[in-house]
């Protein structure tokens, strides 16, 4: 890959970075990373790696932007309430950087389309608003053997961990979803907008850490953060023996569409 | 082992390390890049970078141009 003098230009501070360099940036602008969800967490993953110029970055996201959306999903703006977030979300990422091809999936993933629509891809992140679609992602990925960046953020809180094939995945932490009568609902579960750019950042760098192949990933840990007391912690994970789908005897051996919260289906665009 | 020639002189910082990054990369061992730079600035830290990141500064030199120093880097 030959660097134009504008895209010299445009990723110097990369290529000054020692551990990137031309080599490092080459493999950010041939990578494919697929972004599920493109509100909270995904408009700074998916602005950040726009920004770093990832070759190809795939959006899917079956919702349309809502006012309420705006005070924490930054890749949307006052005017693009009313409009597919995936094509809002193109529009920004084409006018940050040229260089990305923006693949779009105006859909939610289910059982029936992940494992197609993820085939293509080199690093999924989840930027999921819910259990059902987090579950799905992590069985799709450790069954396709897929390396993904789990993200969750809830009032001041989040977590995330990267999973690589081999490596404990989300469900040897988190066995399944929680009941819909567990998960809180809109009207209990706030969320502080900065705190979606916290935790998303960090999935970003996690997604160009892997392409780089720079640093350790958060692999084998979970990272979660308080930020009322701004208090960062990562526990050690292990595999389980006993994880529905990744243990020895694994029950989950093909998708499953988890049944949603109430809440979550009757108002999914003030999700 | 081939010589190679690089003139930064019109570039600002960090440009002017970026650029001779980029050109030190396609060096072979024994391979050596002259990189023209201003005085100033690019003088003082491109051989810095340059040692930084494994290659050896042979030589720093002032050219025929008044300002303009000659940098040379081996891999």
């Amino acid at each position: 890959m030959n660097f134009t003098e504008d895209q010299v230009n445009r990723y110097s501070r990369h290529i000054l970075l020692q551990d990137v360099g031309v080599e490092g940036q080459e493999r950010i602008s041939s990578g494919k990373v697929l972004v599920v969800g493109a509100g909270g967490l995904g408009s700074p993953v998916a602005f950040y790696l726009a920004a770093a110029g990832v070759g190809t970055i795939g959006l899917i996201d079956g919702d349309v932007v809502d006012l309420s959306n705006l005070q924490r999903q930054i890749i949307h703006f006052t005017a693009d309430v009313g409009k597919p977030k995936v094509i809002s979300a193109k529009e920004k990422i084409n006018q940050l950087n040229p260089d990305v091809e923006v693949v779009t999936y105006q859909a939610l993933l289910t059982a029936e389309n992940a494992q197609e629509v993820i085939k293509d891809y080199d690093f999924v992140v989840d930027g999921t608003d819910n259990f059902p679609v987090k579950f799905l992602i992590n069985d799709a990925c450790v069954i396709t053997g897929k390396p993904f960046s789990h993200g969750g953020i809830l009032r001041f809180e989040g977590q995330t961990l990267t999973y690589l094939p081999g490596a404990p995945c989300y469900r040897c932490l988190f066995h399944a979803p929680p009941p819909p009568n567990a998960v809180p609902t809109c009207s209990q579960a706030g969320v502080l907008g900065a705190i979606a750019g916290m935790l998303g950042t960090i999935q970003a760098a996690e997604a160009l850490k892997y392409l780089t192949g720079v640093g350790e990933l958060l692999t084998g840990k979970l990272l979660s953060f308080n930020a009322k007391t701004m208090t960062f912690r990562a526990i050690n994970t292990k595999r389980s023996e006993h994880c529905p789908v990744c243990g020895k005897n694994p029950t989950v051996t093909k998708l499953i569409d988890y049944e949603q919260a109430v809440c979550d289906i009757s108002d999914r665009r003030k999700t | 082992m081939a010589t190679y020639n690089l003139d930064v002189t019109k570039e600002h910082c960090p440009m002017t390390f970026v650029k001779t990054k980029i050109e030190l990369n396609k060096l072979q061992k024994g391979d050596v890049l002259n990189v023209r730079v201003t005085e100033g600035e690019p003088l003082e830290n491109i051989p810095k970078s340059a040692v930084e990141q494994g290659f050896t500064v042979l030589s720093v030199e002032p050219t025929e141009v008044q300002g303009i120093y000659s940098i040379r880097i081996e891999k």
